[in-house]
Order: structure tokens, then sequence, then C-alpha cells
């Protein structure tokens, strides 16, 4: 075996010297001669008819090309696709890029001006005049299921969207066998997505080629062709996508937006090169949400701690369309819910609800946050009931180490784990004993500390293609040029995620070159075979697996050269270090490039070769990967403000193996932070009438650095079986895991004056409260 | 986020920028642009004029003399909050800016355009009213002085007229023995106060409060005097309990406190409260030392 030299090394990340130069290309970097600029005109109304529309004022502005409506764009351009539609009692919405006769979110768009400029095109967008009948509008979810709730959709039965069903076991007879039984309403708030760079899309058609070149900030570029296609009637292999540097996803763009076919069909329709960027404000408007699920819990239990059963009646809130994914996103919850226990007996009833309000759809986590927030926020509700530690009642629920790979009894088979000793680990390094200790003597001194746990599981890799609504699969291609040089192709959509990074690492080790001579393509449909896309923490899992297949298919082929020019037996051919070498001959060998050579001259071949050295792999994964992990919270809450400092953060987490730690250090940090920006910190509010209260950063609290203390992190590794690589995936583990440790160490501070559970965000007002004789929720 | 039409002037005096905004209808001043602009860019502000007072000399100095604190109108809440003579004369200046935004807001943003800007959750109002400032104002017909008490009229809104523009903030430079803090909460999302209380105590010989100061922001409509706080420790040691009992008035008489979905009024007079507590222990640590 060569010595690992690349992977496991904290190397500085490839992508941020041109990130940190200004030297990235970004959708909205991009300059085409000729190009316009295009804005949209969006309801102010949550809920209300188009009466008319008249554009003839904005189409008789200096520098406007064109203005075009539903009316005018419908006819040739199909609905905004959703993949998973195949659930019970299901309506499924029409879904037009451009409103024509009803709007039923603030927000949603109707209409697109064409123009010189982008001031231009806003100020043609403020002629437009829209005549609006507004109309009630409902945005709680509870509220639209209510028969005589005003409805979005005259020709639906109700706002209902559809319904599913989940059971393990027997919840009932669970119920049954609990010594005791308590029950709990959680409400997961609405969160935006924000990342950096909001979404942006510029077009431009070829007539003479008869080809659309689509530039788009989008996570899954070869789902977009097709989609795109699809929607705006040319053949896929007319359409190329490109997604450049793209500054953050978070989910909100692992989806199919009006405004990315609307583009594409403007630009073939106009034959100009268009181009549309997002403002803050739209990206708060109109593109998807996140979390809005809200539910009550039974959960029976022994007095030992023993949970026997779990009961999760849930309604979530879609919004008012389906996306790409939308409805497939809570049933993510309820697969997670049993959590890193033993829970035998698990339910979940679903019900989602058409409200006047943006779609939700997949954001960091994507239903597991949920799942995790639940389940976690559990163990410690069982505790107090039972005036346990919640330490301990971790210990008695946890799937025990040897019972791998372990059967849920929501059906899922979790690969590997080890939950103990990463809890082991966390609680050694905050010091456990201790922390409850000094919260003991702070709270004679009236000072209220709050220690909170979180041992998570959650699902990443995603995954076998039978389980995923659009393919699960991913591919890779490895080329080496003549010169030794390597390239690699993923259908993966790195935008973040480092894996310029990791991928080149493998690669260096596995064929034996320097990470610098590795390139890795990404993003470009005309130049990477088709592929799935960078969600759901699959990039490495699978992505990587892909690629790592297809580099074993080359390395095959330059021993099988290297055998030929060294004439050595190729079973005797090994890489040490940069050379392909005869075992127990060292001198005697040849470098990647010396092959790449000898394979691209086309001349002195091994028998049955062809000539070349590149391979592709598609990976179809086996199963998903489950990491988890032990994540400790410290707060103190003012009694006086009720403000919470957050005096440490201990987390240790199992990804799996790792390629580099400062790498999955990052997404840790990342994902800490926004979980516990859900946890105390983000919601988009909406009120009655559907006006968007948090529409602006003024208003909508984005964590920030400064918020937090030095993040104390550590890990274990305990590897999958489901690729060769054994590692997990960490996009998503933050999160995931940050939100209850946050909101148990909170509540736990706040036992004193007798709180058993707080919702999110918890703003200070509300801990005051609490804390002064107000009412526990 | 992209601002209608507008043309740009940038004059190099007062006068010539007070004669810009008088010729021009529908002209409005630009200073560190930290509030006008936002709200350009949603539209929400569309001047046809924008006249950047940036270049004007003159006014965005601080000088301390012949009993005066003077700041020019254009200084940013940065130069204030790093002014080292400020620091030990009247610290409350600088601890008010340091709690501003972030370092670009503090770079860019003045004292000038935050108190004619008059959003209710400002910091500077605070220490204006607990400091008794007064406010310079260049119009057409020369220059007036309005006191921090007149010049805040109801949110957004302030006694300036269309063509005046606010040069010079003057503050009576503390006497011997005083002392003077900013307590706030922060808004999460904009770091505005959700409610900001800035002090100031004088103390006589024998260590009793002579005089005191104390503005509360972020409560109400406008940024008041909380009078009752300051009646009830002149006279008094400052001690825990005296400040206790006096900073448990400084939400007094308002009436219709500001309500978000960040903090309700009631919180927000409750916070006065505990803030006034706060800001008062330390002016008078600063007091006595
Ligand atoms: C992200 C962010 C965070 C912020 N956080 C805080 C905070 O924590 N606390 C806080 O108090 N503020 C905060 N601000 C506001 C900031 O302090 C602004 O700088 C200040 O409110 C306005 O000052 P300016 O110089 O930028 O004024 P401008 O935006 O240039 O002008 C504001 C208004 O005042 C008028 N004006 C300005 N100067 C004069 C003058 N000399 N005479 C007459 N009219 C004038 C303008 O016409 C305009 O109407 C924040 C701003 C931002 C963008």
């Amino acid at each position: 075996m060569p010595v690992a030299k690349s992977v496991g090394a904290r190397i500085k990340r490839r992508e941020d010297p041109r990130l940190i130069q200004g030297l990235a290309t970004y959708v909205d970097d991009l300059q085409l001669p000729g190009m316009c600029y295009v804005a949209f005109v969006r309801s102010p109304h949550a809920h209300a008819k188009i009466q008319s529309i008249d554009t003839s004022a904005a189409s008789a502005l200096d520098g406007v090309v064109s203005v075009v409506t539903g009316a005018d764009v419908n006819p040739d351009v199909g609905g905004v696709p959703c993949a998973a539609t195949d659930f019970p009692n299901v309506q499924v919405p029409e879904h037009p890029v451009l409103a024509e006769d009803k709007v039923r979110f603030v927000g949603e768009p109707l209409a697109a001006v064409v123009a010189v400029d982008r001031y231009v095109a806003q100020d043609a967008v403020d002629l437009v005049e829209v005549d609006y009948d507004p109309l009630e509008a409902v945005s709680d979810a509870e509220a639209a299921l209510e028969p005589g709730s005003v409805k979005l959709y005259d020709h639906f039965d109700s706002n209902q969207a559809f319904t599913w069903d989940l059971e393990g076991g027997d919840v009932d007879a669970g119920l049954k066998e609990a010594d005791r039984v308590i029950s709990q309403r959680f409400i997961h708030q609405r969160l935006a997505p924000n990342p950096i760079e909001p979404r942006g899309v510029a077009a431009d058609f070829n007539a003479g080629d008869e080809q659309l070149t689509l530039w788009s900030s989008t996570q899954i570029p070869h789902i977009l062709r097709t989609q795109v296609a699809l929607m705006i009637g040319l053949n896929e292999n007319r359409v190329r996508v490109i997604a450049p540097e793209v500054g953050g996803g978070f989910g909100c763009k692992l989806n199919v937006y009006a405004e990315e076919a609307v583009l594409g069909h403007l630009a073939k329709k106009l034959e100009r090169p268009v181009k549309w960027m997002e403002s803050r404000r739209e990206n708060f408007l109109h593109t998807i949400h996140g979390r809005d699920q809200l539910g009550d819990v039974e959960i029976g239990m022994k007095n030992d701690g023993t949970i026997t059963t779990l009961k999760y009646n849930v309604v979530a809130d879609v919004g008012s369309y389906f996306q790409l994914l939308t409805p497939a996103i809570p049933t993510l919850t309820g697969l997670m819910l049993c959590g890193c226990y033993q829970i035998r007996n698990v339910s979940m009833h679903l019900r989602a609800a058409f409200t006047n309000k943006m779609s939700t759809d997949a954001y960091r986590g994507a239903g597991r946050p949920e799942a995790t927030y639940i389940v976690e926020r559990i163990v410690d509700c069982v505790a107090d009931e039972l005036g346990l530690d919640p330490l301990e009642v971790r210990r008695k629920n946890f799937i025990v180490k040897d019972s791998f790979p372990y059967e849920t009894g929501t059906g899922l088979s979790y690969d590997s784990g080890d939950y103990t000793i990463a809890l082991d680990k966390a609680l050694k390094n905050a010091d456990y004993e201790g922390l409850r200790k000094k919260q003991a003597e702070l709270r004679d001194e009236g000072r209220y500390l709050g220690i909170g746990l979180s041992t998570y599981a959650e699902i990443c890799g995603m995954g076998p293609s039978a389980a995923m609504p659009a393919g699960g699969w991913e591919s890779g291609t490895v080329r080496v040029d003549p010169t030794g040089k390597v390239t690699v192709l993923t259908g993966i959509k790195p935008h973040g995620q480092g894996q310029e990074t990791t991928f080149a690492q493998l690669i260096a080790d596995g064929l034996g070159v320097d990470v610098d001579d590795v390139k890795i393509v990404h993003g470009d449909t005309d130049s990477v075979q088709y592929g799935t896309g960078t969600f759901g923490s699959r990039g490495t899992a699978v992505g990587g697996t892909a690629m790592i297949m297809a580099m074993e298919k080359v390395k095959k082929k330059v021993k099988k050269f290297a055998a030929h020019m060294l004439e050595a037996n190729i079973d005797d051919i090994e890489l040490e270090d940069d050379r392909y070498v005869v075992k127990g001959n060292p001198e005697r060998g040849v470098s990647l490039a010396d092959v790449s050579g000898h394979a691209h001259r086309g001349i002195d071949m091994p028998e049955d070769t062809e000539p070349g050295l590149a391979e592709s792999h598609f990976f179809e994964p086996s199963n998903f990967t489950y990491p988890f992990g032990t994540h400790i919270a410290v707060v103190e809450v003012d009694k006086d403000t009720g403000e919470v400092d957050i005096q440490r953060y201990v987390a240790v987490d199992d990804v799996g193996n790792i390629i580099n730690p400062m790498i999955v250090e990052g997404q840790i940090h990342g994902g800490i932070v926004q979980g516990l920006g859900q946890a105390l910190y983000e919601e988009v509010i909406y009120d009655e009438s559907g006006q968007v209260l948090t529409g602006t950063f003024m208003d909508y609290t984005m964590p920030k650095a400064h918020f937090f203390p030095r993040f104390e992190l550590d890990n274990t590794v305990t590897p999958t079986p489901v690729n060769p690589m054994g590692v997990k995936g960490v996009g998503e583990a933050g999160t995931i895991g940050s939100t209850p440790a946050i909101v148990n160490a909170v509540i736990d501070a706040l036992k004193p004056f007798g709180v058993r559970h707080i919702d999110m965000p918890l703003r200070p007002e509300k801990l005051w409260r609490l804390m002064n004789g107000g009412e526990s929720s | 986020m992209i601002p209608g039409t507008f043309d740009y002037h940038a004059p190099k005096t007062l006068k010539k920028a007070v004669s810009l905004l008088n010729e021009h209808e529908d002209a409005k001043i630009l200073a560190g642009g930290h509030s006008l602009i936002p709200l350009m860019k949603l539209r929400f502000a569309a001047p046809a004029v924008v006249i950047d007072i940036g270049r004007v000399s003159g006014i965005s100095r601080i000088r301390i003399s012949d009993g005066h604190i003077q700041i020019g109108a254009l200084t940013t809440h940065h130069t204030i909050g790093s002014n080292a003579r400020l620091r030990r004369v009247c610290p409350v200046l600088p601890e008010t800016a340091n709690e501003i935004g972030d370092l670009q807001v503090r770079n860019r943003g003045t004292l000038g355009g935050s108190v004619v800007h008059a959003d209710p959750a400002a910091d500077w109002p605070a220490a204006m009213m607990a400091l008794r400032a007064s406010f310079e104002v260049a119009g057409p017909s020369g220059t007036r002085e309005v006191s921090a008490s007149d010049f805040f009229v109801d949110m957004m809104t302030t006694t300036i007229g269309d063509g005046e523009i606010l040069s010079q903030i003057r503050i009576p430079e503390p006497p011997a023995g005083s002392g003077s803090a900013y307590a706030k909460m922060h808004q999460s999302a904009s770091g505005f106060a959700i409610t900001g209380v800035a002090a100031q105590l004088t103390l006589d010989e024998s260590g009793n409060v002579s005089a005191a100061g104390v503005g509360v922001t972020g409560v109400a409509p406008i940024a008041y005097t909380a009078s009752a706080v300051e009646d009830a420790l002149v006279g008094k040691a400052p001690d825990e309990g005296a400040i206790a009992a006096a900073a448990a008035l400084a939400a007094d008489g308002v009436q219709d406190a500001n309500e978000d979905h960040h903090a309700s009024g009631e919180y927000r007079m409750h916070l006065a409260t505990v803030l006034a507590s706060r800001a008062l222990a330390s002016a008078a640590e600063r007091a006595k030392s």
C-alpha cells in the first residue's frame, strides 16, 4: 500500500485564494455583449386575484426591451416542477412560472421586465400597473386546515396538500406498556437559508448552434438542465447549464425556480443574453424557506427511563406551491425520529398544509433537524419527568455498539456507530461533573447556568436511488493527460464544501501525483457527465466514491502499462510514493507521466488495451451513512434581561474517516452556528395577512461570529462500511446536533423556575418572562 | 436593492450645501449614508437630488474648549469612539459610539446623521439627552441653536427643516467629579438598541450626587430624559440602594412604548430600569475615581 501523504492532512483549501482575491466568477460577474437585465414584478399581496396587468407605461420607458406577463410566457413555458408528489391524498397545484389569475404569496412573480440595465429594469417594474383584488389570506398552517378556512385553490377540497403516515412497532402497545406518558408540543419555526450569494441566472441563446447556455447559482446543474429543457421545450442536448462559483446554497439552490426557466425562455425569444440577480429582499420572499412544522409528541416511558413509544402528530406548512422536493422534506423527519435510541414503537402522522407563504423545501439538514430536535428534547423531558440526569436517560436508550447494522423502528438500517464513546469523550472534554457542581453553586448565588446535551445521529450520503425522488447515484471521471496531470470530472457541485481540495488529496495519494497536479471540474453540463449534485451531505460519500472507483479503473490500467513497460508481472507492480515500481526492486519504476505519455502515444501497447487514460464510474450507494456525535452547550441566562450567554460549546463528532480535518472543522463550525441561529435568533415571521415582517437583515437575525465562544471540537472515528473510504459526510452534522444542545441548556438553566419547555427562537424577552413569574409555554 | 435615479452634488462648504439644499425640490443630505442609502436601495426613499456633505470642511472635528465639547455633525462614530480625550472627559460618548453597529458602520456613520435620522432605536439620542446637548442648525437665514429636548419631535422626525443642515453638536463639559456611561441591549439582527440608557453623574465633595443626567432610547418613539431618575438621585450618595430605587423610575410616564417582534413595550420599559441601574453604577464608579 502506498503511504498516505495527503489524506488526513490539514491542507489549506485550494479554492480559497481565488475567493479571497476576488478572482472567482459568480453569475453576477458575467458580462456578455448586448446583455440585458431582467427584473420581476412581484406580488405585494399574500392572496389576491389579478384583475388586469397594464404594461404599457413600462414598455414605453426608454431602455426597456420587453415586458412579459404570465399570459405571454405560460403557453410556452411549463410549470415549476416537483419531483416528489407520490403521497396519499396529494393535491398537486399547478405552478406557473408567472402567476396569471391569482397570486398566493408575497413575492410571487407575475411579470418580467427586460431592459438595458438593472436600473431601468427596476424603474420599469415600478411602472407596471397591476390591478389586484385582495383576498383574505391564511398564514397559519393549523388554521389553514380548519374547515371553513379560506382556500388557496378553489378547485381543491381543502388546504390539505397531502398526508403521510409511518408506523414502526406498535405505538399503542408501547403506550400501554409505559409507566408514564407525557406529551409535548414542538414548533420548528420557519427559517430563511440566506446563502451569502443570493440566486442569480444568466442565459444566452445562440440561434446558429441552436444552443442555450444557462448560468445559474445552483447545487444541481444536471437536474436543472433536464428540467429547464423540458420546461422551455428544447432538446436537453441543446441546453448547457453552468453553475459557476456558487456562494453557498444550504439546500435553497437544490431546486428549480421560475426565474431559471423564464430567463432561458427570454434569451431564446429575444436572442439576447439576459441576466437576473436576486436581491436580498427577493431572496427572503421567493427563495425556499426551511423547517416550519408544528406537532405534538406523545412519549411513553418506563420508570427506569426506557422510552417505550414515540408518537408524532404533525402539521407541516408547505407554503403555497410545491417546489422541487417540498413534500419529501417532512418525511425525512419521520425516518429519523428514533435518533440514536432503541425506540421500537414509533409513529408519525403528517398533514401538510398550503398557506399563503413561500414554499418550504430543503434547508441544511432538511427534515432531520426537526427529528433530532424532537428526540433530543424528549430525552430531556423524560429525564425531567422522572427526576433523572438527562445523561442517564440517553445511556439507557442508546443503540448499543454491537447491534450495527441496526434496523430502526422507522425502517432505516444504521450503518455503524458507537454513541457511547462520543458521549464519554464530550463529557470528559466539557468536565460534565465539574459543570454540574458549578451549576449548583451558582444557583445558590441566584445565577442560572444551564448545561445541554445533544447526542445526535443523522442521515448522510444521500442516497440509494430507491429512497430518493430523482436518483441518488453519483458520477465521476478521472482523466490523465499525456503529461501526467490529472483532471477529475465530478457530478457533484461543490459550493463551499471544499471538494476541490479533498478530492485532489484522494487522487494525489491514489495515483501518486502532487495535489497541485489534480484539477477538479464540476458544474458544467457540457464538460461533466450527468450527475446528481451536492446536497444531503453526499458530495464525498457518494460523489467521492464514484471518483475513487473511476480512479481505481485508471490505476488498474496504469499498472498494466507499467508492467508492460517494465517487463514485469502486473501483480508485482506497486505504487511507492510517486512511482510505480516492481515489488522488491524499487529502482525499476515509472511515474504516472511516463505511463500516460506511453498510453497516449498509442504504440507498443499491452495486449487487449485501448490507448488513452480516462475512466468513468457511476456509483450507486447501497445505503445512507449515519454520522453521530455529542454536543454540549453551557449557557448562563441573565435573570434581569433574559439574555443568553453561551459560555462554552463542546462538540465531539463522528463523521467516519476524515480526509482533511481543517475542512471538517470548518463544516462543523458553520453548521453549529446555523443550528444555534435557529435555537436563539432566526425566524421568518409572516403576519396574519401574510406579510413578511422579517424581510431584511435589519429584522431577520443572522448569527454573527461575535455571538459565540470558541468552539471546542473533537472527534471519534467510526468508519462506514457503505463506501470504500469509510467517510460518512459532515455537511449538516453541526446544524443538526447544535439546535437541541442549546435549547436543552437554556431550559436546564431555567429549571429552578419550573420551566419544562420553551419554543424557539429563545428570544431574551421570552426567557425574562419565564424567570420572572411569566407563563411557561 | 436598486435605487431610483437622482442627481448628485458634493459641495465643499456648508454655505454652498445649504444653498443647494434650498435650490432643489426633493433634495436630501447625504452624510455617512448608512441610514439613507439602505432606504434608497429599497426605494422607500427616492430623493431627486442627493447633496453629499462628505467634503464640507469644518464639520467633522471634535473640540473641547470654553467649557464645551463641540463635535461636528459629520464626525464619524469611529472618530468619537477612538478619541482618547473624550474617553477621559466624557466616557459615555466613546462608549456609545463603540456600541453602534459594526466597524464598517462606525467608519461611515456620523453623529449628525444619526440624530437627524432620529430612529427610535438609535443609540446617540440617549447620550444627547443625558448630556443636555444642543444642536447648531444652519439654514438659509443663518444658524440657530436647539436643545436636545426640543430637537427630537417624533419617530424619525426632528425640528430640522427641509432647508436646514445640522452643523455642530455642543455638550457642556462635565465638571470635575463627573462620570458617565452607556448600557445597551442590542437588537440581535440590526445591532441597534432595543433599549439603551446613558447616564452622567456629578458628585460633590462629600460624595453625594450634585447633578444627574439620564437619557433613554429605544423605549419610546423618541429618546427621553428620565427626570424622575435624576431627581431621585440628586443629593444622595450613589450607593446600590439609591441607584436601584432611582433606576426603577426609568420608564416612568412612558405611554405607547415601542413594540415589535424583538421586544414588547413592557419588556423595553423593564429593560430601561435594568440598564439605568447598570449605567448609573458605572457612572458613579467613574465619578469616584
Ligand atoms: C448595518 C447597520 C447597523 C447599524 N447599527 C446601528 C446601531 O447599532 N446603533 C445606531 O444608533 N445606529 C446604527 N446604524 C445607523 C448608523 O449609525 C447610521 O450611520 C446613522 O443612523 C446615520 O448616519 P449617517 O451619517 O450614515 O447618515 P445618512 O444615512 O447619510 O443620513 C441619514 C439621514 O439624516 C440626514 N442627514 C444626515 N446628516 C445631516 C446633517 N448634517 N444635517 C441634516 N440632515 C442630515 C440625511 O438626509 C438622511 O435623511 C446602523 C446602520 C447600519 C447600516
